[in-house]
């Protein structure tokens, strides 16, 4: 230890003066957007227009933040608790149809867990702007 | 003069300045010397060895990962192998070369961590903002090949999820080039410049044969002469077809164990161009089933911080019936309190961070023994004396289903 006492004191020195003239290592973050990389898991989004209600994703997500709610004929809402996920990306894996995306869209804070708690609302019934008659309640009456 | 009556009992902790963890440390002084410490695990319990007991397979593999934040890889990996064990998969070979490779970034950046908490804990300040500005390379490299910066989700039964394509080799040997190049200028810091020698010389001292007596694991262990590592000693994953050496030295104090760390660091980068020459073509992973046959498996895993135990057992349903962890960190607590004996008060903060501890990984259920009150009960006494409590307090529990009344 002796031998060190004596050589080269203040050996960061140089390296502290060259960070002087160098670019912060940190952004500017809120006010320069940082992106993440394509494949980055983030918030899930469900097409559910391709949604088949086989309810594999609630089955498989490790941490229980989805539900899948049949809302007519071949129809489903899918809730998702983006408080719960974890960002894991296992229900997209298991989507036969591929329904579920994870975007990389991370920035998710928010001030009330209930409002990370997102719906995506079931597509409109097929037929229902042509005709008004096709739909649920034909079926329940036939 | 020694005098009983003059030993003074300090709590530190569970909340206290010297880690972001809480923790409790029970430090007798005489003066300014420690004479006895008493450590308190327990605070940070999150049952996730009973909660895996309610998942799936699949499903425990994200919350195993949770264990700890800084080696996710490993907890997730250790559990995978045992499951593999256990189901008798073999994964191929690209798998574990991915695996591999995740791993030895996940020593990297633990690493690179560790060195600037060192560097915190002894008010070296730029040392922290120097090696914490050089794990982001890492960390956004995380980022980029498995989809997270932290939790990588990259393990699953038979393989691994995600590819590593080959365009993205030269941007990971671009960071490692950038990053060994950094690690000799931190080497070349910590061998000549005098503030951390001192500060860290003879301080924390663990022989090496309480090192192994007190079962020490992973850099502690290594910093004190014992020459133990999982990745050589039980090959898993890629690591028997690797060359690398296990660095230890005979310093025995936390200087050692920055050195050892930071030797290892080199090792890593050797590891990761290997992993990059060799990796070879091929499926990454095999189809698992979803139910285990019964059995039970250990699996060994070199964590940055040391060996990582995972057992589990299968009873042949889609659930494990026990997973046990045992982290890194619970093994190398023992040795804490041998290092702070005789040591200074002042130097507490830099010798516990030295073990690199993670304590909310160890945290498990502790039992007062002997304590007032304490009793141990089977599941029917249990029930029984919750509805007794409950009716006590006038509310009537005989309308609660409990799952020993179902098959009833």
């Amino acid at each position: 230890m002796a031998r060190t006492l004596w050589r080269r004191p203040g050996r960061m020195v140089p390296s502290l003066l060259r960070s002087l003239f160098r670019h912060p290592a940190t952004t500017r973050y809120p006010f320069v957007k940082w992106v993440m990389p394509a494949d980055f898991r983030a918030r899930p989004v469900v097409h559910t227009e391709n949604c088949i209600g086989c309810k594999m994703c609630v089955r498989n997500c490790p941490s229980g933040a989805i539900e899948i709610e049949p809302v007519g004929e071949k129809r489903f809402e899918a809730r998702i608790d983006l408080g719960r996920c974890v960002y894991c990306g296992r229900c997209a894996e298991v989507c036969p149809k591929k329904t579920i995306e994870l975007t990389k869209d991370f920035e998710l804070a928010a001030l009330d867990r209930k409002t990370l708690k997102v719906v995506y609302d079931a597509p409109p019934p097929p037929a229902a702007a042509a005709n008004p008659e096709a739909g649920p309640e034909r079926d329940a009456g036939g | 003069m020694p005098d009983k009556k003059r030993t003074v009992r300090v709590p530190i902790g569970p909340q206290h300045p010297a880690l972001k963890e809480p923790e409790s440390f029970m430090v007798d002084l005489q003066g300014e010397k420690i004479t006895s410490v008493a450590l308190r695990l327990g605070y940070n319990h999150r049952g996730i060895e009973k909660g895996c007991e309610e998942r799936t397979y699949m499903q425990d593999l994200y919350l195993v990962e949770r264990v700890c934040g800084i080696c996710s890889h490993s907890h997730a990996t250790a559990f995978v192998q045992a499951v593999e064990e256990i189901a008798g998969l073999e994964i191929p070979r690209r798998a574990k070369y991915i695996r591999t490779l995740i791993a030895e970034l996940e020593r990297v950046h633990s690493h690179l961590l560790w060195l600037g908490v060192a560097g915190h804990e002894i008010g070296f300040d730029t040392l922290l903002m120097y090696s914490w500005r050089d794990r982001e390379l890492v960390m956004d490299l995380f980022a980029e090949l498995t989809g997270n910066r932290v939790n990588y989700a990259m393990n699953t039964l038979g393989g691994v999820r995600r590819d590593i394509a080959a365009e993205q080799f030269p941007h990971i040997l671009k960071i490692v080039d950038a990053l060994e190049e950094r690690t000799k200028y931190y080497i070349e810091l910590a061998m000549t410049e005098e503030t951390l020698a001192q500060r860290l010389s003879g301080v924390g001292r663990l022989s090496k044969e309480d090192a192994v007596r007190l079962g020490a694991v992973g850099p502690t262990a290594r910093a004190s002469g014992a020459d133990r590592d999982t990745r050589r000693d039980d090959p898993y994953a890629a690591y028997d077809e690797l060359e690398f050496r296990v660095i230890t030295d005979d310093r025995c104090d936390v200087f050692g164990r920055a050195v050892v760390r930071l030797g290892e660091l080199m090792q890593s980068y050797s590891l990761i161009r290997q992993i990059l020459k060799q990796m070879p073509e091929g499926p990454i992973a095999v189809k698992a089933p979803l139910k285990i046959p019964a059995g039970e498996a250990v699996s060994r895993y070199e964590a940055p911080r040391g060996e990582d135990v995972h057992y589990v057992r299968a009873n042949g349903t889609d659930k494990p019936e026990r997973v046990k962890v045992r982290a890194p960190t619970l093994a190398n607590t023992q040795s804490i309190a041998k290092m702070l004996e005789d040591g200074y008060l002042a130097d507490l903060p830099i010798v516990v961070a030295a073990i690199d501890p993670c304590f909310s990984c160890t945290d498990r259920t502790i039992a007062v023994r002997g304590g007032r009150d304490s009793k141990t009960m089977g599941w029917e006494e249990l029930v029984q004396y919750g509805v007794r409590w409950y009716r006590e307090r006038g509310v009537d529990p005989s309308r609660i289903k409990v799952r020993g009344d179902e098959s009833a």
